[in-house]
């Protein structure tokens, strides 16, 4: 009985219990997907789903990681110093909540299902953009302001 | 530099395999898969060392994991809990038929009277909230995706398959969900069915992936302090030694920022979004802080100057069916009664103070003055109520009617409103009469009514 355990595991990969566990899901997400079929618009459900991963993996994160990469190499050696605050991280972080932001409120920001909108709330996006772009020039400020205070206390020390 | 901070222990490869025995075993069969390993594609070895992060390991992954493994069940759950304030049993709760996910039944409470409020507004923004969290996991354990080779056994294809679901499920979720609140319907296809099946398969995901990682994630956890970690700083930051999963960077780079760093970092936009998303709940000039949502906004001053789900506008409702001809339709075992709204102002009211909140995320505390639904009951004999039928001047649309349960219908605070904050209902908020129930969706708060029916145990 080990022995069967065992070899069952040397050519699996791994202990049976990992393979019932998979299974679970997958008859779940079958499940689904079957029930699903039938709609009319489970192509449209299909695509959005891989899509997400697939947005994620292959343009969201190397867009921010390039993004970053030609940061750190205008900046050089001067955004990351040996010692006291790194400009380098006084623009990230900034630059990330900016860009949270857009990801998160793109529909408002970008006046995208305009007249769902206006059927809900009886009001226009028009305001999201202008309040976006405050929002960005607040905490590139604050920023700003948080380095020349790190950057002061630290060579006060 | 920093690769020779590293323990030497896993400097090599040869050192890593005595370390972790097995993790380069191959399953069957074993000759495509070391074949498959020995036949990288170009460049697999270049992006293999252009991972220089030296904070990605699984101890900032077990701190993401950990927050997510206790945040996100809590957004699925209270994700079916809003599902069953749509009173499931009355065939209103949508999707309609969810076959063998249907949840067990139960007659949703009126209270506490902010029940829906706190339920929905735990869904929403909580889920907002992990968003930053959900992101930098992601990018913890990006490497993974583009290791070679891609998988040594059959078990490790299917895990990756399976985590396709944990990952497509959560960002479905969150996309679709975040297109919602904001009423961008891009994707061409039912919310409810997609958001409710998405969460399903997703859960199943999570479920897998927690029992094959929990003591994965308990070892990461174990394996730093966290108190030492938020006292180090950049200058101070090591890279982790080498683990199995091969989420420690090859050759790490010198730091850029400190651990603590980075989560104050992803800890800060959580609380951004949190702070930008809680506004939608706050009355007065505090709504304001909900900075780019919809509900962030007074549609207007004064009494009525609350939000709306529906303009008047929208819903069809003209002038001429909410003029002095109006009428409340009131039904209940074969009888029928008609009522003015004079009639109904002449009646005993009530003024209670409510929350009405909707499945957007929002919500809103106003003072209703109107008739009590049970009185409305008994001024067309009803008795014994199971149930009654709400329906709108409304011509179109998913909410023009709903069911209301018995308790909903007997609650001492259970409204047909004709007034709020002391004047008259706007056109928008539903005047003639609408519905207000404590702990009812607010979509179910039935505008511009018409008709209601009692249905009973007695001819109902």
């Amino acid at each position: 009985m080990g022995d069967l355990a065992a070899r069952f595991r040397a050519a699996y990969g791994a202990p049976v219990g990992h393979l019932l566990l998979l299974v679970g899901a997958f008859a779940i997400a079958g499940w689904v997907a079957l029930r699903l079929a039938a709609e009319p618009t489970a192509g449209r459900m299909l695509v959005w789903f891989v899509g997400a991963a697939i947005a994620h993996d292959f343009v969201l994160f190397p867009i921010y990681g390039l993004a970053d990469r030609v940061l750190r190499r205008a900046l050089g050696t001067y955004g990351v110093p040996a010692s006291g605050p790194a400009p380098l991280n006084h623009i990230r972080v900034p630059a990330l909540a900016s860009g949270l932001l857009f990801l998160v409120y793109l529909p408002g920001i970008l006046r995208l299902g305009r007249p769902t909108y206006l059927a809900a709330s009886g009001q226009d996006q028009r305001p999201f953009l202008g309040r976006w772009l405050l929002a960005t020039a607040v905490l590139f400020l604050a920023s700003a302001v948080g380095y020349a205070l790190r950057r002061w206390w630290s060579r006060g020390r | 530099m920093s690769a020779e901070s590293t323990p030497p222990a896993g400097g090599s490869p040869a050192g890593s395999e005595r370390a972790h025995p097995g993790r380069r075993a191959y399953g069957f069969p074993r000759r495509w898969w070391e074949f498959l390993a020995a036949h990288p594609p170009p460049g697999a070895a270049t992006v293999n060392r252009r991972w220089r992060s030296p904070l990605r390991g699984p101890w900032l992954t077990s701190v993401f994991g950990l927050v997510l493994l206790v945040g996100l069940p809590l957004v699925f759950l209270t994700g079916l809990l809003d599902y069953l304030a749509y009173s499931p049993q009355f065939g209103q709760a949508f999707p309609r038929d969810v076959g063998w996910l249907r949840l067990p039944p139960f007659d949703w409470p009126t209270r506490p009277s902010w029940l829906f409020r706190l339920t929905q507004g735990l869904h929403v923004g909580l889920g907002i909230t992990l968003i930053p969290i959900v992101l930098a996991k992601l990018w913890s354990v990006l490497p993974k995706l583009f290791a070679w080779p891609p998988a040594r056994s059959v078990a490790q294809v299917l895990e990756r398959l399976s985590l396709l679901l944990l990952v497509g499920g959560i960002l479905f979720e969150i996309v679709t969900g975040l297109l919602d609140i904001q009423y961008a319907y891009l994707f061409g296809f039912d919310f409810y069915t997609a958001h409710y099946f998405g969460a399903w398969v997703f859960v199943a995901a999570l479920v897998t992936h927690v029992a094959l990682k929990l003591r994965r994630m308990l070892t990461g956890l174990r394996s730093r302090s966290l108190p030492e970690e938020l006292a180090t700083y950049r200058a101070g930051t090591r890279p982790e030694p080498p683990d199995p999963d091969e989420l420690v960077a090859a050759l790490p780079g010198p730091p850029t920022m400190s651990r603590r760093g980075a989560l104050a970092l992803v800890g800060g936009l959580s609380a951004l979004l949190a702070a930008l998303t809680v506004g939608q709940h706050f009355e007065g000039p505090w709504r304001r802080i909900a900075l780019l949502l919809p509900r962030g906004r007074q549609p207007g001053a004064g009494p009525t100057g609350f939000p709306v789900n529906r303009t008047a506008a929208a819903a069809g409702v003209r002038a001429a069916d909410i003029g002095p001809g109006w009428r409340l339709t009131l039904r209940a075992g074969g009888r029928s009664v008609t009522v003015d709204r004079a009639g109904l102002l002449a009646m005993a009211q009530h003024t209670v103070t409510l929350p009405i909140a909707c499945v957007e995320g929002w919500s809103t505390v106003q003072t209703w003055t109107g008739v009590r639904l049970r009185d409305l009951a008994a001024l067309v004999g009803a008795d014994g109520i199971t149930a009654a039928h709400v329906v709108s001047l409304e011509k179109a649309g998913l909410f023009r009617q709903a069911t209301l349960q018995a308790n909903q219908v007997l609650d001492a605070d259970s409204l047909l409103a004709l007034r709020v904050n002391g004047v008259d209902l706007s056109l928008d908020h539903g005047y003639p009469a609408r519905v207000i129930v404590p702990a009812l969706p607010g979509v179910h708060c039935t505008k511009w009514v018409a008709r209601i029916e009692f249905r009973g145990r007695t001819g109902g």
